[in-house]
This record gives structure tokens, sequence and C-alpha cells, in this order.
């Protein structure tokens, strides 16, 4: 056998992930489509979050959901309570979404109908960071009851994400929540990081998390009451 | 664990790129890995050899070259390591850190190829 030849090159490993991604970013830009993804561990409440979102948020935007789940319907036949279209994303045994999943799951949607998307990952803290899903801001939720410390557990995730959201706050105080140690557990990985509080339980702090996406979201909203569902 | 997938990506990029190079067979890939790519090192190594099976890349290497995380460090002026992942502030004046100039790559960077 004669000598191996090294041959250099330089090719992403996700390159069609990323060019699909990339794809669906434009589509979404050009349809004036603000893309919000979630990520979190499994239980954090991001079907919660989302119900609440999708119904307050649907009062005065054209809104829609996909929703990744490895085996159930369960999330999507919660989210559609909100009477918002929603599409399940049956991911088997991948335990996150990519760029093919999302482009497969609007296949037939109209965009342009619509002013919001939001995209609930598959509960997970590792595995959805690699994917860029052409969102426009992606959020990782971190309830009370699971420890101050996620953050510097996780750190991969939380740099791949634009915002932090902490859930469950009604429990803060049952479960001794520090929030100090919390905020600057974040911080301490990922400097500057937006954070939010919620509970979608009782309400609290959804308005602050409706004005934080409306003021970045550069969408026009349809007029008061005048809701258009695609 | 995702890293079976991003293994099985990994064969095929370097199966297009070896193709593309007119290779008779590969006997190594050479990775470049990145802390915030959220891949494990030592789970690609284990699925590598899996995604590779029944493949034209069977039997070859992994080889996985480190790419430290590195700022620009507003203060300093200047590219710089950072702390931890746990503590991403500049290594040398302790400034947080944001903005990443290296740490995500999942890229391959060369193949040990016969031709
Ligand atoms: N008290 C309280 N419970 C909540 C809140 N949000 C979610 N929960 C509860 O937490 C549990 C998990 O919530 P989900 O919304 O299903 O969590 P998820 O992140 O979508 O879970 P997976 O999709 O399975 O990863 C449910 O029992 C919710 O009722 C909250 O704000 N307060
Ligand atoms: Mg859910
Ligand atoms: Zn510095």
């Amino acid at each position: 056998m004669s000598e191996p030849r090294l041959v250099e090159v330089r090719r992403n490993v996700l390159r069609q992930n990323d060019v699909l991604a990339r794809e669906l970013r434009e589509r979404f830009r050009a349809a004036g489509v603000y893309t919000v993804s979630l990520v979190s561990s499994p239980g954090s409440g991001k079907t919660a979050f989302l119900e609440k979102t999708l119904s307050r948020m649907g009062q005065r935007h054209r809104v829609a959901a996909l929703v990744g789940d490895l085996a159930t319907e369960n999330d999507a036949a919660r989210l559609r309570r909100s009477l918002a279209p929603v599409a399940q994303i049956t991911t088997g045994t991948v335990c996150h979404l990519d760029a093919s999943m999302v482009r497969g799951a609007l296949e037939g949607w109209r965009l342009d109908e619509l002013d919001f998307l939001f995209i609930e990952n598959v509960g997970n803290l590792v595995c959805p960071s690699s994917y860029d899903l052409g969102e426009e801001l992606r959020l990782v939720l971190l309830s009370v009851t699971e420890g101050e410390d996620k953050p510097l557990k996780y750190p991969t995730i939380f740099h791949t994400a634009d915002v932090a959201v902490i859930t469950k706050i009604d429990l803060a105080a049952a479960v001794e929540f520090d929030w100090d140690a919390a905020l600057a557990n974040i911080q301490a990985v990922r400097p500057q990081m937006p954070v939010l509080r919620v509970s979608a339980k009782t309400g609290e702090g959804m308005d602050e998390w409706q004005g934080f996406l409306e003021a970045r979201a550069p969408v026009s909203s349809a007029p008061s009451g005048g809701a258009v569902k695609p | 664990m995702h890293e079976l997938s991003i293994a099985i990506s990994l064969i095929e990029s370097a199966e297009e790129e070896a193709a593309r190079h007119h290779a008779t067979g590969v006997r190594a890939v050479h990775l470049r890995l990145g802390p915030l790519a959220g891949v494990e090192k030592d789970a690609l190594l284990f699925s590598y050899e899996l995604a590779a099976e029944g493949t034209s890349l069977q039997g070859s290497r992994l080889v996985i070259e480190d790419a430290p995380v590195a700022v620009f460090c507003p203060v300093c002026r200047e590219r710089r390591p950072v702390r931890s992942l746990q503590s991403f502030c500049c290594a040398t004046c302790d400034t947080p850190a944001t903005e990443v100039v290296q740490g995500r790559e999942l890229e391959v960077i060369a193949l040990e190829i016969d031709s």
C-alpha cells in the first residue's frame, strides 16, 4: 500500500443543518414572522409558558407554534387549546429538533400570515445546543424547582441561547430558591444575558415577557381585536 | 445523547470530501472541536466507530484537535482565553466576556487518504 496523503479541508460537520437554518431564517424574515425557540430540561415548564404566551399574545398578534416531542402528542394538544395553529414534530428516538424537521413541519404553512412563531424543543439541556433552527431568539428556561446551579452544569446551552427565563416563580419561596445565586450563575456562564422571571400559573411576569418580545420583534401587530388566524 | 447523529453527519461530510479528492480509501479524519459546540469528545469517539461501520470509512481513525474557547476582551483589546466555562471572563483581567472568537468549532480540517 502506498503512503496516505494528508489533504486539508475545512468543512463544518453540521453544514447541511446550517444551510437549511439560514434558508429558514431568510424565509421567516421575508414573511415578517419573528421566530422564538425554547429549550430546557424536561418539565421546566415550556409548554405551560407557551400556552400562556399563545393565548395572551394571540389577542394582539397572529401566533403559531411547533412542538417537538419524543413520543406523544400531549403538548401539541395542550397548545391547541389556545386556538393558535400548532404542529407537532414527533422526533422518535432523536433528542433534539433540527432545521429539516422544522422545515418539514412548516410545509403548506402561509408564513406571511403570522407575526410570531414559537418552537418548543425536546426537553433536553444538551443535544439541542448544536442545532440552529433558523430562529431569531432562543430562550433557555430554568425552573426554580431544579436548582440554582443548572447554568454551571450546562454552560453550553446557555451559550447558544439569547435569553434565560426563570419559570415557576410562584414556587420560589416554597423551594427556598436563591435568586442571587441563580442570577450570578447565569451571568458567570453568559455575561450580560437578559433574564426574565415568569409563572405560567399566576401569570406573573407575562406582561414583561410580552413587552420584551414586542420590543425586539420588528413585526407589525394586527390592529387590536383584529387578530387573524391563518 | 446526540453524538451518534453528529457522528453520522461527520461520516457523510468526510465521505463527500474524500470523493472530491478522488480518495480510494480514508485512513483518518481530523476534526476541530470546541467546548461550545455542544458535543462530548469521548461520546463522539465512541459513536464514530459505530457510525463508520458499513461505510467507506469503516476502520478509519477520528483524530480530535481541541479548539479552546477564545474571546475578544474589550479591555485588553486582545484575543484571550477565558477562566473557564463557569467563569466566562478574560483570563488576564477578569472582564466578563461576550465576544466569542473560538470554541464553537465542529469542523473537519483534514483527511488522511489513499489515492
Ligand atoms: N406551579 C407551577 N407549575 C408549573 C408552572 N409551569 C409549569 N408547571 C408544571 O410543571 C409541569 C411541567 O410543565 P410543562 O409545561 O409540561 O413542562 P415542559 O418543559 O413542557 O415539559 P417537557 O415538554 O416534557 O420537557 C406541569 O405539571 C406543569 O403544570 C408554573 O409556572 N408554576
Ligand atoms: Mg412540553
Ligand atoms: Zn482582558
